[in-house]
């Protein structure tokens, strides 16, 4: 089988979110990568060195410059008369761009896949991570999207994959790129973090979030995250969102604080190696999934522990 | 200028689900159900854009069992102004969802379509982007603020890294994420005005669409669960333990 993996990258640098991808796409077949961007030549290089990539495409046009689906997805649609299975990372990019490549080759997409069970079977996650189906694609192509915390990362370094380039119909005229605000930030990214500090509505306000998280996050050196309900409030941005429906994260040590533990946040965090939680109410759902359990004031405990380490 | 709302009934999300004992699925008998969280985000939507004047019809519809009347009833309680229930007991993945409700774009020919981005049952997170390619539309997915104006509609996305704008020529498909809008209760006064809005009940067949499932669940099976680790007394207690685990 040959396989397509979309390479995810801001036209500098390849994010890490692709390595998954390819070792998933490995475990099918030959592996290809695309690289659609603008001025994108150091990615592909980059690309070329991963290892178990055979041959990297690489379409160098404005219209992919910031990866809009409407443009992207005719690309990769037709790449795949070529290619039998499309993968890309369960990313916002990954997310936006596969179904659109899915309903153009008229084919069931298989979201977030878990694991790879043979050429036409997977596991993949339901209801909030609260069932995993296993599910077998009767459709002649695959397209996948992969979870990133359920497959290692291959190699950055080490493979020697030849370029090729392509080039799709550009601009679709459906939609313009205006603007990003990225949030530029020292701190490890949630989805590659080792430890994660994470904070929930008990933190009250932007400052208080701010005076009780981040000095522990700095002395972990640990990404920061967040409850929707922290986010709603505005305590944080929307890229904090740990849960079924915002980032999920598998770190070494994941540190709930003020968190009570709804199921949609156990989405996201409950694959962590170990949970820790504080809370000042004992029965808390998150002390059910807590490997360490503290319970106390955070607005006491959490400086405290700070200043311990 | 009409707006489409596709609004899907699932399991309410305060609901544990449970994993059937056979591995069929998740049981949902005598669970309670209620419309997808983010589908009442996207009718509220529809609904703050028509009271800003940008729009002068809000149509729902959903695909599913005869229940889902209720569900639609809701999002006509909030305030559209028709539903449309395209009946059936099978199970209908997000493809066939979207070549379903493309044949309803071409019957209604809204200018803009508001999904949620995600159902929380099988968290797919597909039917939008499809409906998209299907209909050759621009999309604007996860949206966060969302601006119509004239021929275009200027939408911030929620994305991984923190907010990109895009701007989608209308016709245009867009999927909403949890910080676009607070959505309203239906008032008891709406939920009675509801009763009688008109609700047209269509099948799959009445639109030659073939709903036939791709995938095939072999087995769903419980993940494997998490025990609770013990609790520690105090701020001292908890530095021990962490630097036991060499973490501090
Ligand atoms: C469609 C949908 C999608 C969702 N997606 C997500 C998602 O992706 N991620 C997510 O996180 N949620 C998600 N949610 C929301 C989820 O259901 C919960 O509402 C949310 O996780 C609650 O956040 P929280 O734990 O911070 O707040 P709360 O549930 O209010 O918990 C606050 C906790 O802080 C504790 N506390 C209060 N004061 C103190 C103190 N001084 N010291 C110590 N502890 C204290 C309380 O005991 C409580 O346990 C989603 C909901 C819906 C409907
Ligand atoms: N059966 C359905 N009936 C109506 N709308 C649906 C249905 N399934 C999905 N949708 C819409 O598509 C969105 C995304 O669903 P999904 O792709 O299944 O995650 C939902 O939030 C709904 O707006």
């Amino acid at each position: 089988m040959k396989t397509l993996v979309l390479v995810e990258h801001d036209n500098q640098s390849v994010k890490d979110a692709t390595l998954a991808v390819v070792t998933a796409a490995a475990k099918l077949g030959e592996v290809h990568a695309l690289v659609a961007g603008s001025g994108c030549d150091a990615v592909a290089q980059q690309a070329a060195k991963i290892a178990g990539v055979a041959t990297v495409h690489v379409a160098d046009d404005p219209a992919y410059a910031n990866l809009l689906a409407e443009n992207t997805a005719p690309l990769i649609a037709d790449l795949m008369g070529s290619h039998d299975a499309f993968l890309a990372p369960a990313t916002t990019t990954g997310k936006n761009i596969a179904p659109r490549v899915a309903a153009l080759l008229d084919v069931m997409q298989i979201s977030d896949i878990l694991s790879v069970e043979s050429a036409n079977t997977f596991t993949r996650p339901i209801y909030a991570g609260n069932a995993i189906a296993t599910v077998e694609s009767a459709d002649a192509k695959l397209v996948i999207t992969v979870r990133g915390t359920a497959f290692d990362k291959a190699a950055a370094e080490g493979g020697s994959a030849s370029l090729e380039a392509v080039s799709g119909a550009g601009d679709a005229g459906l939609s313009a790129f205006v603007s990003e605000e990225i949030a530029e930030s020292e701190r490890p990214e949630l989805t590659s973090a080792k430890i994660i500090v994470s904070g929930g509505r008990a933190l009250g306000s932007s400052e208080k979030f701010e005076e009780v998280i981040t000095p522990l996050a700095d002395k972990l050196g640990a990404g920061i995250g967040a409850s929707r309900a922290a986010v709603d409030a505005g305590y944080v941005p929307n890229d904090y969102q740990v849960g079924q429906t915002g980032k999920i994260v598998a770190p070494e040590v994941y540190v709930a604080i003020g968190i009570s533990g709804a199921i949609q946040h156990l989405a996201g965090m409950k694959d962590s190696k170990t949970i820790i939680a504080i809370n000042k109410d004992e029965d808390a759902p998150i002390f059910q999934v807590a490997d360490l359990g503290l319970v106390a004031d955070l607005f006491d405990a959490v400086p405290e522990l700070t200043g311990k380490l | 200028m009409k707006i489409l709302v596709p609004v899907k009934r699932v399991i309410d999300y305060n609901v544990k689900p449970r994993v059937k004992a056979d591995g069929s699925g998740v049981d949902l008998d005598n669970v309670k159900m209620s419309m997808n969280p983010f589908d009442e985000i996207a009718v509220e939507e529809a609904i703050k854009q028509k009271e800003a004047g940008k729009a002068e019809e809000v149509v729902a519809v959903s695909i599913g069992p005869a229940k889902a009347q209720e569900t639609l009833r809701t999002a006509l309680a909030m305030g559209a102004d028709r539903a449309i229930l395209i009946s059936t007991d099978e199970t209908v993945e997000p493809l066939a969802v979207a070549k379903l409700l493309a044949k309803v774009v071409e019957e209604e020919a809204p200018q803009v379509v508001i999904l949620g981005k995600q159902a929380i049952d099988d968290d797919s997170n597909q039917t939008g982007q499809m409906l998209g390619a299907l209909l050759g539309w621009g999309q604007a997915t996860f949206a966060n603020t969302v601006e119509i104006d004239g021929d275009a509609a200027t939408v911030a996305r929620e994305i991984d890294g923190g907010l990109q704008t895009v701007k989608v020529n209308l016709p245009a498909i867009i999927t909403v994420d949890l910080r676009l809008n607070e959505p309203r209760y239906a008032t008891l006064p709406n939920i009675m005005k509801a009763k009688k809005k008109p609700m047209d009940t269509k099948s799959p067949d009445d639109y030659g669409v073939d709903i036939t499932p791709r995938l095939k669940t072999l087995n769903v099976s419980e993940p494997p669960v998490r025990s609770a680790g013990i609790k520690v007394e105090d701020v001292d207690a908890l530095v021990a333990k962490l630097k036991d685990m060499g973490v501090a």
